[in-house]
């Protein structure tokens, strides 16, 4: 049992001094979205099923390949910050953290997983 | 992880039953919430049957009838019966809301009442408001000035006052901060609609000379940035405020003073 005040209990550490810089950068992916997904879809969509070789030729041609790297690269990087608040959400504990790097390294990796394989197919 | 489902020991019992008042013409069943601390036994739901033509139109005048007339043991706070002190916050049919504001003709069927989500329960239907009362201080609810006090008054213009308007009405409750699912999973570091709320009342106050360090203080994944703009506070406040608001009115002034 512990004899802190209320007050002191509502203070815990303090404030952090952070939370902006995510909240504004979750936002601005969240707009930025709104164009990239469209322009993916338009671009990507009509591929699946062809094949390789005209896929090949498209993905070479710049709109479809910086499509598809901006969807990768601030998808997924909204992907990371969007899940980060879902595991403070749900995760308590030493959990959290774990939870909160795995699933960087799991957003980071794909970017470079995506945008690798994209790059030997466009180029 | 969170809890989704009760503790063993608050799983919820079906309780007593009590007799209808006798004589009585249109009765109603209420369903209430019942814990007492001192038996040791499981939360239940006990039974009561109001008589509709010997009690008032609101819940809260069900509630002093069972009271007064069925169960003297019923625990609950109420205090000035017309939506201003807040004490009668409970979830009633559902929803938080004061009893005394609540009219019975707006429920159908059984009328069921719970203390407040998620909180500590006292005993019935009354929750611990401990830790939402500090959460509450520890926004500074007060006015926060540098400059020397003026002989007369702070003054403040026509304008200026209107922009306190849909924030200064707030009571305190809790109905709205206990009906916000990032409170009941971490209650324990966001400060939840209420606490806010009342942070957003002081920011915007033309006289307060403390903005800076109260968005500081609120400068946090947790205190400030748990709101998803859920909107439950706004839904089932008894007042007809918007907290979700002025939390996004907190967030855009963080945001306003780092571009």
């Amino acid at each position: 049992m512990s004899l802190m005040t209320d007050r002191k209990r509502v203070i815990g550490l303090g404030t952090a001094k952070s939370g902006t810089d995510h909240f504004w950068k979750s936002t601005v992916t969240a707009v930025a979205l709104l164009v990239i997904v469209p322009m993916f879809l338009f671009s990507f969509g009509p591929l699946l099923g062809e094949p390789y070789a005209d896929v090949q030729a498209a993905l070479a041609r710049p709109f479809p390949a910086v499509s598809a790297a901006l969807m990768l690269i601030v998808g997924l990087y909204h992907f990371r910050l969007g899940i980060q608040v879902v595991i403070e959400d749900y995760v308590q504990g030493p959990a959290r953290k774990i939870a909160i790097i795995v699933a960087a390294c799991l957003s980071y990796g794909l970017m470079a997983l995506g945008l690798v394989s994209l790059a030997q197919i466009a180029l | 992880m969170v809890q989704f489902t009760l503790p063993r020991n608050s799983k919820i019992i079906t309780g007593k039953t009590w007799p209808k008042p006798e004589g009585a013409g249109t009765v109603r069943k209420f369903k209430i919430y019942r814990w007492n601390p001192d038996d040791g036994k499981n939360p239940q739901v006990d039974t009561y049957f109001v008589d509709m033509d010997d009690c008032g139109p609101m819940v809260l005048d069900a509630l002093i009838y069972i009271k007064n007339k069925i169960d003297p043991t019923l625990t609950f706070r109420r205090s000035c019966r017309e939506g201003i002190c807040g004490s009668c916050a409970m979830n009633i049919d559902g929803i938080n809301t004061l009893a005394c504001i609540y009219g019975m003709d707006e429920i159908k069927g059984d009328v069921k009442i719970y203390p407040l989500p998620h909180m500590s329960v006292v005993k019935d239907l009354i929750p611990d408001m401990t830790h939402f009362y500090a959460q509450h201080e520890s926004i500074m609810p007060w006015l926060e000035t540098k400059t020397s006090a003026p002989e007369d008054e702070w003054r403040q213009s026509i304008e200026d006052r209107e922009k306190l308007d849909g924030l200064y009405e707030c009571v305190m409750c809790a109905c709205c901060s206990t009906s916000c699912p990032s409170y009941w999973w971490n209650g324990d570091r966001y400060l939840g609609p209420a606490a806010l709320l009342h942070a957003y009342r002081w920011i915007v106050d033309s006289r307060d000379e403390a903005t800076g360090e109260r968005l500081d203080d609120l400068e946090d994944p947790f205190k400030l940035y748990r709101c998803h703009t859920i909107m439950n506070c706004a839904k089932t406040c008894p007042k007809g405020l918007n907290p979700a608001k002025a939390i996004a009115s907190i967030k855009k002034m963080m945001v306003e003073r780092q571009l």
